[in-house]
Formats: structure tokens, sequence, C-alpha cells
């Protein structure tokens, strides 16, 4: 193959790869901006050939979700994370638990859903919004945890020195300086995890289950953004196509947001900032 | 001033605290007040050791959790496995009097996961089949030929490919790639290819192997390429440097240079790839069609491993679908654990032992 036609297909293969995501997108932003309305973001869903309506309820289901989520990745993903940059560094167990994250990352989301499923809603008899928290936020902890670990790494040993010679317990110096040296760097995989489980819905669907009204209490169903484009997307009715298009439209806005301002803190080198 | 310093030391490895007051007294009040702060502030053993372990145990419960899941399905799938034991991924009740199998039949209690397993594998294939070359053609693009003003930009875009979530995916291939297909390629095809009988003219609706495909392949290009483009990014700058010496044209670099010390990684980068496919769920069960069936051709409605537990698991007839479901689950979670354990070793073996490109 000829120099110029290697650089030909090249070209040609990232005009194919971007073409789509560009489709995607305008079409995106065409069907949504188009249906979205200020009572979609107050209304809850009307009932069955009734016009109208909104997902006001399902975006507080998902904030609820994703809160509970993030109380259980967060906390757990940076300990991790600390245990491998901080503790572990370069023993067996740590390069086990590296891997182990890494593999669980991989593992698919609708296992993720029976798993809890079975772990949870069983026991408890029926469907809540705790046991959907608690699958996004095992979700999350991988995507925490090796972000956090990488982060870390990044810290220069001299400040973890510095610390020590000043008497600082090992516990004082990894949580008031490594960790707080290391904080947007963090706080950007928090994110990344936040951006990446919140758009999913295959955990949801027999953890969470949905709801068509409101609900802020954790022991019942409760709505989710993703879920309800998903059951509106699969409905005959035009005006639910409506909805599934304004409310991916919110989700995707909420979750692009997130990922260029990860995007903007890393590349503004924010994070090299401690070395 | 070393003798200041050399005291402050002392105060520093002092165990006697009655010892260390005095000294401190004797040489600075301010040391004093640093002390006193720290063990406020719990500078004692016990808190430095329990900190520690709350750390092991926070990395520890991540083998906890994998462990929790297989032990969740397993004994949740017990019920299929006694019943039909390793039948159940490869044989099928033939129906006496159509002499045709019946694969799937919740009704009458014939459980099989041989159309799932078949789904699953045909759709993940196509998907690999049309995302590879693209995936590799982009990475050579991104790290060898690009104008270094485009790079950033079309790496965020294919950053951006992977942010999106599976549901929209999904919307989109119902309302935009299925009518397309049913218009226009799947005619194409039939027409083109049709003597070949992967492409029958049976179903008219446009969902199927072939829409699930290629929205699979949307979906995996861009992990493919980004790790592609940090092995080949891995490969030192001195072997482009002497394969260039030697006469050859930028391809030829790439090819030799590159592309032949990044295949184990890129190996790894595709099987990862093939890893996200197979457990793809709700994109592929918007498109795939869900029936539970085995069609040579590609543009049938089908039903993957992931699409049938999303599609039937919430209402499922009894205790035994729901649990031939979860061994379907338990099925997935195995193939996936093994397909990414593999494809990280294959990476890590590339990135980790990678000389820094300042070589």
């Amino acid at each position: 193959m000829s120099d110029g036609a290697a650089t030909g297909l090249a070209v040609l293969a990232t005009v194919l790869v971007v073409a789509p995501l560009v489709a995607i997108f305008a079409y995106l932003v065409y069907k949504g901006a188009s249906s979205l309305n200020l009572a979609f973001f107050i209304d809850v869903p009307k009932p069955v050939g009734e016009v109208g309506g909104g997902m006001a309820n399902a975006i507080l289901g998902s904030a609820i979700l994703l809160a509970v989520g993030s109380v259980i990745g967060v906390p757990v993903g940076i300990a991790g994370g600390i245990f491998l940059a901080e503790y572990g560094r370069g023993t067996k167990l740590a390069n086990a638990v590296r891997f182990t994250a890494d593999v669980l990352n991989g593992v698919p989301s609708i296992v993720m859903g029976i798993a809890i499923y079975s772990l949870i809603v069983v026991p408890q008899g029926h469907f809540s919004a705790f046991s959907g928290g608690v699958a996004l936020g095992i979700m999350m902890i991988p995507t925490v945890c090796r972000t956090t670990e990488e982060m870390l790494l990044m810290v220069p040993n001299a400040v973890r020195e510095a610390a020590l010679a000043l008497g600082v317990p090992n516990w004082r110096s990894v949580l008031a300086i490594t960790v707080k040296t290391a904080s947007p760097g963090i706080i950007t995989g928090c994110m990344l995890a936040f951006a990446r489980v919140a758009g999913e819905t295959a955990p949801l669907i027999f953890t969470a289950f949905g709801n068509v009204g409101w609900n802020a209490r954790l022991d019942e169903p409760i709505a989710a953004l993703p879920l309800q484009i998903y059951v509106y997307a699969l409905s005959p009715y035009d005006d639910w196509h409506r909805l599934a298009w304004a409310g991916s439209l919110v989700l995707i806005v909420l979750i692009v947001l997130a990922v260029s301002l990860v995007r903007y803190v890393t590349s503004r080198g924010v994070l090299k900032g401690a070395s | 001033m070393p003798e200041i310093r050399l005291s402050k030391l002392q105060f520093q490895t002092e165990p006697d605290p009655q010892i260390g007051e005095n000294q401190v007294k004797a040489v600075s009040p301010e040391a004093a007040q640093i002390r006193k702060y720290l063990l406020s502030r719990g500078n004692s053993a016990i808190a430095d050791r329990g900190f520690r372990w709350l750390m092991v145990l926070c990395a520890l419960s991540i083998f906890g959790i994998v462990v929790l899941i297989a032990v969740e399905l397993m004994n949740r799938s017990k019920l299929a496995w006694g019943q039909f034991g390793l039948d159940f991924f490869y044989t099928a009740f033939i129906d006496p009097s159509t002499h045709k199998p019946m694969y799937w039949d919740p009704v009458n209690g014939h459980f099989s996961a041989i159309p799932f397993l078949y789904g699953t594998l045909v759709s993940s294939f196509l998907a690999l089949l049309l995302a590879v070359p693209l995936a590799i053609g982009v990475a050579v693009f991104l790290t060898e030929m690009c104008p270094p003003m485009l790079r950033a930009p079309l790496a965020f875009l294919t950053e951006l490919l992977a942010a999106i979530p599976s549901v929209i995916y999904g919307l989109w291939a119902v309302f935009v790639l299925v009518p397309l297909l049913r218009e226009h390629l799947n005619p194409w095809l039939i027409k083109g290819f049709g003597w070949s009988g992967f492409f029958d003219a049976d179903n008219p609706t446009g969902l199927g192997f072939v829409a699930a495909g290629i929205i699979l392949a949307i979906m995996i290009l861009p992990i493919i390429s980004s790790l592609t483009r940090e092995v080949m990014t891995a490969v030192p700058q001195s072997q482009r440097e002497a394969v260039l010496a030697l006469g050859a044209t930028r391809w030829e670099m790439i090819r030799v240079g590159v592309l032949r010390n990044a295949r184990i990684g890129i190996v790894g980068a595709i099987i990862l790839g093939l890893g996200r496919a197979l457990g793809e769920t709700m994109a592929v069960t918007m498109v795939i069609g869900n029936s539970p069936e085995v069609h040579r051709s590609l543009l049938a409605n089908g039903s993957s491993m992931a699409s049938v537990i999303a599609n039937e698991f919430a209402e499922a007839s009894g205790d035994l679908h729901l649990s031939a479901l979860m061994e379907i689950g338990l099925a997935l979670f195995i193939v996936t654990i093994i397909v990414n354990a593999i494809a990280r070793l294959l990476v890590w073996a590339v990135t980790r032992g990678a000389p820094s490109s300042t070589h």
C-alpha cells in the first residue's frame, strides 16, 4: 500500500467515526430542543393517551439515585485508591486489587442489575430506590478507585516526606497533604464516574423499577431519567417519543458538561500543579 | 543554626513526654505548641493503624463485590442448573410434532441458551468486523498523521462517543438507524447478496442482527481506538526514527515501526472492545428484534444474552424461567470476566514495560 493510500484510508476512517457522532448529536439537539418546554421540568407523566406532561419526577429520581450511589461509591473508591497508591505500592495485594477493579469495570451493567436484584430486592420483597442506588454506587467504585490512585501517584514523594518529617502521623499526612494536593484530580475522577452511571439504564430495570408519580422515599420504586427514556422510546405514542428525545437531550447535556469540565481541568494542568 | 535543628530532632524522637516537654520549654515554645496541636489532632499509633486497615478493607471490598455477585448468581441459577446441567448451553428440545427445535418456551418449561449465545456472538462479531479497521485507522491518524491542531478536538470527540449513554444510542438507532436500514441498506443487501443466504427478505422491520451490529460498532469504537492510541504512543520514538532513517515512507514506518511493535496491545484493545460488546444491553435490546430463534439470515430478528435478561426478567413466568435467566446472567458474567482479564493482561504487557518516550 502506498503512503498516500494509507493516509487517505486513515482520514476516511476518522471521517466515518466522527460522522455518526455528529449525526447523533445534531439529531438529538434538533429533536430534543423542539420538544423541550417548561412542562418537561415541572410536570409528572400524563396517563397514557393524554398529550403533555413532563419528566420532573424522573429528574428528581435520578438525582436521588445518583446521590445514594455517590455516598456508597465515592468513599469506598477513594479509600481503595488511597490503599493502592499509599500503602500497597508494588505489593501483590495491590496488583490483585487493581486488576480486579479493572475487571469489575468490564462486568456488564445488566449482570450488576440482576445481582443486586437477588441481593437486595428479593430479601426486601419489593423494588426500591435504595437498591438502584447501591447498584449505581458499586459501578462507580472501580472508576473512582483507579483515577484516585493515578492522581495520588502524581503527588511528588517530597511532599509526603516533608509532612512525615514534621511529625505528622501517616494517616493525617495522607488525608490532609497527599489527598488534598491531588484533590482536583480526584474530584475529576468522581465526576467521570458520576457521568458514566448517570446514563445507566440496565441496572435500574430490576432495582429502581420506575414510577409514574413523585417519590422521594428510598424504600419505594423510583423513576429515573434513562429508565423513562427507555420505556417511552419503545412505546407506540408520538408524544412519548417526543418526551424521550427531550429527556435524552437533558441527560446528554449534563454528561457532556461533566466530561468537558473534566477535560478542561486536566488539560489546564491543574493536576500537574503539584509536581 | 545546626544546634537548634538537632534539638528539634531529639524532641521528635523522644519517647518520654516528661523529658520532651522540658526540652521543648528549654528550646522553643513553638515546638511545644506544634506538639500539643498534633496530639489533639489524633497523633497516635492506634489512629494510624486504624486508618490503614480501613483503607485495606475498602480495597478488599472490591474482591468482595465480585465474589458476592458470583455467589448470588450461582445460588439463583441452581434450579436451572439442576434441571438442565450443561445441556442448557448446547441442546434444545425438539418439538415431536413439527420436528423443529423449541429453544425457549417458558410456557412449557423448555429452556436452552443456544439462541442467545448465537445472537450475542453474531452481533459482537459483526460489531468487531466494522469497528476494528475504523478504530485502528482513527488511532493511526490521530497519533501519526494528524496536524497537532486537530488532535485534541478529535480525541475529545471520540471520547465523547464513549460518554453517550447506551439508551440514547438505542433511541437514535430506533428512530434513525433502523428506518435507514429498512428503506435503503437492507433492500440493497438483499438484492446484491441475497444469494449467500445471509440476507433474507422475510423481515421487513429493519430490526435484527445487522442493526445491532452497527450500533454496537459505533459504541465500541471509542474504547478500541483510545486504547490503540495508548499502546501506539507507548512505542518508543527511536523505533520510528530508526525506520525512517532506513528510508521508509511514513506508512512503512507506521506499519513496521509502530503497528508491529504495538500489535499485542492492539489485540488487547480489540478484546476489551469485544468484552464491552458482549455485555452491552440497552441499545441491543432496542434494535435486535427480540425473538429467541436461530436464523442464518443476518437481517432476521434475534436475541442476545443481555437482551433476553432485560426483556423477560421483570415478568418471568416462574421460578425455572427466572433461574434460567440467572444462569444466562452467570454465563455472561464469567465470559466477560475472562475476556476482560485477557485484554487487561495484554494491554498491561505493552504499556507497563514500555520505555519512556525519552528512551
